[in-house]
């Protein structure tokens, strides 16, 4: 039967599925990362057409190069100070993420995830945002927080779901919400927030008010339908609204190869929209910067939305849950060749007779003390899993605005329950 | 007023009062829906108050999410029930929590409407009553109105609700009350009280069902088209029922479904969607939980089957008069 099929002549068909370079026990040589030299990509007019960016968005925009200079059009050109003020935030995002890490290992709290080597995307891209845009982040930007000045003691009562946690204890650690400082509800559900941003944006532009919206996703997100929609409406109304891809090469343990990555690259994306695409060294404070700045003043403009690809490294697991070294090689972090953020903009600042070694170290150990006595003040709120941190019947409050009477029933039910059963939690 | 007018009205009356009022979907804009129900307000109320979108309904959830953190209070469209399941993600993780897990930071008062329900000939994807998947999402409201007069007040009181709301529109009634008689000339909604619709602002509150039929010898709970329908086969059948038409699912006027069924000792729940946990398991359960010792017989439920909506078999999956008619004698004989 087969030979008489008409087609038997052909060689069959076969699925290709991608394959990261490197597993465990592999030895790491990044060498076929395309890193083009700093300063080497032009800077266009922020109200240039989108279907002329094609080159930038398969580039990389980079401001420091090897000497640790801030060389060609990108370069924003900051004051020492400012340049100062990112390092300190960059610095205090890794002290942070280093003693929640520790506090959920040592069970204060049951999650959390750190963001060690990207901090120069949350705090490049806060630093060029109006502290009043609103942005609608993932669960690895807490550096806007710590950027517009959240409070330690609030970021850590909510991972510590405690007294002092103003979510009442009701989300996961981390998924921070935090309206004063225009930052959005986290959701658990991924690139939910994109068309959520796009949203804002449009009534933000229908108010004629001045304020625009940025909303973050890792690369692994952008595989997700939301992604495209939002891109879509973006485009179509021409909504004020930065979309950063944060491409980290890893979603849990896959690689960006199953977001497309070998095919393309995530500011590529952008150019089907109709959408500015714009590639950034996402290791380099200064380019994350730069390219924010850019973007703002082209929504802010009306020239509409623009995406930014920060190309950089997850440094650690995913998160406190994962196991990093059961799916790449141990090696991968010290040989990605955009180097470590906090680093580059030291060695930057130094070159440039604005910093020194000694005055690093001396901050690393005044953040490391400031981490240490918000801990502790958190800390005096309660931890997770000693006592109860709200009162029982506050798990009924805000599913709507009054309460109807089968929330008000269960309510009553599950007091009388606790009431019944002796149990400590009958409170307060 | 038909239906949709008393729609295109209740749009009309919010979006002179409220500012933030905006209403979006595919086809509502220039062309004014594809059931004319935002026809003329683009026209009024300028191109970035009423807008066509792109034909993706996550996009459409999401976005409208958006504006509600904004300070707007949007009330998108979603041209079919059938095709709300894409933005499903946006409501049930987002819409309906956004409240709850931002502790009130954020909340998300939007109003979704769209045409729902069967006896269109509409097959498997213009005929869906899919509020069941919506009853069983905490922190959304779920809407469903049998007249003009409740479509306006009801859609008025769902927009100036903050917390997120289905507002699904019978369409098999939208030009007139249905009564379940494929076989005989339509009716329209002129000859029918509930077509008289005052022309300005009026609310039917959330959470109350009305009345529309008092009774001593059993209880019937629906809502949307089946309203009509129960009427009629109450009328024909020449049984002294009690009809209650919920108009809220969620919340759920339980005082007058308790109330109603404890002084008849009866009751039967008829909805147009699938049996299998549908909303009418809800009632039942309700009802059972807590009007045990007055029921006489067992709750009956005349629903949907458990099938895709069939096109051609219309009028054999449709929970009609006969099917209903049989239930009756069934619950009374009981």
């Amino acid at each position: 039967m087969a030979s008489e099929h008409p087609r038997a002549n052909l060689k069959p068909l076969s699925l290709h599925v991608p394959e990261p370079k490197f597993r465990p026990g592999d030895t790491v040589d990044f060498g076929e990362v395309d890193v083009p030299p700093a300063g080497s990509i032009r800077r266009p007019d922020t109200a240039d057409k989108a279907q002329t960016f094609t080159d930038l968005a398969y580039t990389m925009i980079r401001v420091l190069d090897e000497d640790n200079r801030a060389v060609g059009p990108w370069d924003p050109k900051l004051s020492p100070d400012a340049m100062r003020r990112m390092l300190r935030n960059m610095a205090l995002v890794r002290a942070f993420d280093e003693r929640m890490f520790r506090a959920q290992r040592q069970g204060k709290t049951s999650f959390y995830m750190k963001s060690l080597g990207e901090e120069a995307v949350s705090i490049g891209a806060a630093a060029a945002l109006a502290d009043d845009d609103m942005c609608f982040p993932s669960y690895r930007q807490q550096g806007i927080l710590i950027s517009r000045g959240c409070p330690l003691v609030d970021m850590m009562n909510q991972i510590y779901s405690n007294t002092g946690d103003k979510l009442q204890g009701k989300q996961l650690p981390i998924m921070y919400s935090e309206r004063r400082f225009s930052f959005f509800s986290i959701s658990g559900n991924l690139t939910t927030q994109y068309p959520q941003a796009v949203g804002w944006a449009m009534a933000s532009a229908s108010r004629g008010d001045t304020r625009i919206a940025s909303t973050w996703c890792g690369e692994g997100s952008t595989a997700e339908g939301d992604f495209h929609s939002a891109l879509t409406f973006a485009t179509v109304y021409r909504a004020p609204v930065i979309f950063n891809v944060v491409n980290n090469q890893w979603a849990i343990s896959s690689f960006s190869g199953f977001a497309g990555a070998e095919a393309t690259t995530f500011a590529a994306r952008a150019i089907g929209y109709g959408i500015a695409g714009l590639r950034v060294d996402g290791n380099d404070a200064l380019a994350v910067y730069a390219a924010m700045s850019w973007a703002a003043e082209r929504a802010r403009t009306n020239q509409g939305p623009t995406l930014i690809e920060h190309f950089t490294y997850r440094a650690e697991g995913h998160s406190t849950s994962d196991d990093p070294t059961q799916y790449r090689s141990a090696g991968e972090p010290t040989a990605w060749p955009l180097g470590d953020p906090v680093t580059r903009l030291k060695d930057h600042l130094i070159a440039i007779g604005e910093w020194d070694e000694e005055r690093h170290v001396a901050q690393d150990k005044e953040l490391a003390e400031m981490v240490r006595d918000a801990q502790k003040e958190a800390e005096k709120n309660g931890i997770l899993g000693h006592g109860l941190h709200q009162p029982l019947d506050s798990l009924f409050d805000g599913v709507f605005e009054e309460m109807p009477w089968h929330l008000r029933e269960q309510q009553q039910q599950m007091l009388s329950e606790e009431e019944a059963s002796g149990r400590p939690w009958a409170r307060k | 007023m038909n239906m949709i007018q008393a729609i295109n009205s209740a749009l009309d009356v919010m979006m002179a009062r409220d500012p933030d009022v905006i209403v979006m979907g595919e086809d509502v804009g220039y062309f004014g829906g594809v059931f004319r129900a935002t026809a003329g307000l683009q026209k009024k109320y300028g191109k970035t108050r009423v807008f066509d979108t792109p034909i993706t309904e996550c996009g459409i959830v999401g976005v409208a999410v958006g504006m509600g953190a904004y300070g707007l209070r949007p009330v998108p469209e979603i041209q079919f029930a059938d095709y709300i399941y894409p933005a499903l993600d946006q409501l049930v993780s987002e819409a309906a929590r956004l409240r709850y897990r931002s502790a009130g930071e954020f909340i998300a008062p939007m109003t979704i409407r769209s045409p729902y329900g069967g006896g269109i000939f509409g097959g498997q994807t213009h005929s869906q009553s899919p509020e069941g998947i919506f009853t069983h999402v905490s922190g959304v409201k779920t809407v469903i109105p049998a007249t003009p007069y409740d479509a306006k007040g009801l859609l008025i009181a769902a927009i100036e609700d903050n917390d997120p709301t289905i507002f699904f529109e019978p369409k098999r009634i939208y030009n007139g009350p249905f009564n379940g008689h494929w076989d005989r000339p339509a009716e329209n909604w002129s000859k029918h009280p509930g077509g008289e619709v005052p022309e300005g602002y009026y609310k039917v509150p959330l959470g109350k069902a009305n009345l529309v039929r008092a009774g001593e010898a059993l209880t019937i709970l629906c809502y949307g088209t089946m309203v009509h329908v129960c009427l009629k086969v109450v009328e024909e059948a020449g049984v002294d029922a009690e009809i209650l038409d919920l108009r809220t699912l969620v919340p759920l006027d339980i005082e007058a479904i308790e109330e109603s069924v404890k002084k008849t000792g009866r009751c039967m729940i008829v909805h147009e969607a699938t049996r299998t946990s549908g909303f009418g398991a809800e009632l039942s359960a309700l009802v059972q939980e807590r009007c045990f010792y007055h029921l006489e017989a067992p709750i009956e439920r005349v629903t949907g089957f458990d099938t895709p909506y069939p096109h051609s078999l219309e009028w054999a999956y449709f929970p009609g008069p006969v099917r209903i008619g049989q239930a009756l004698k069934k619950i009374l004989k009981d």
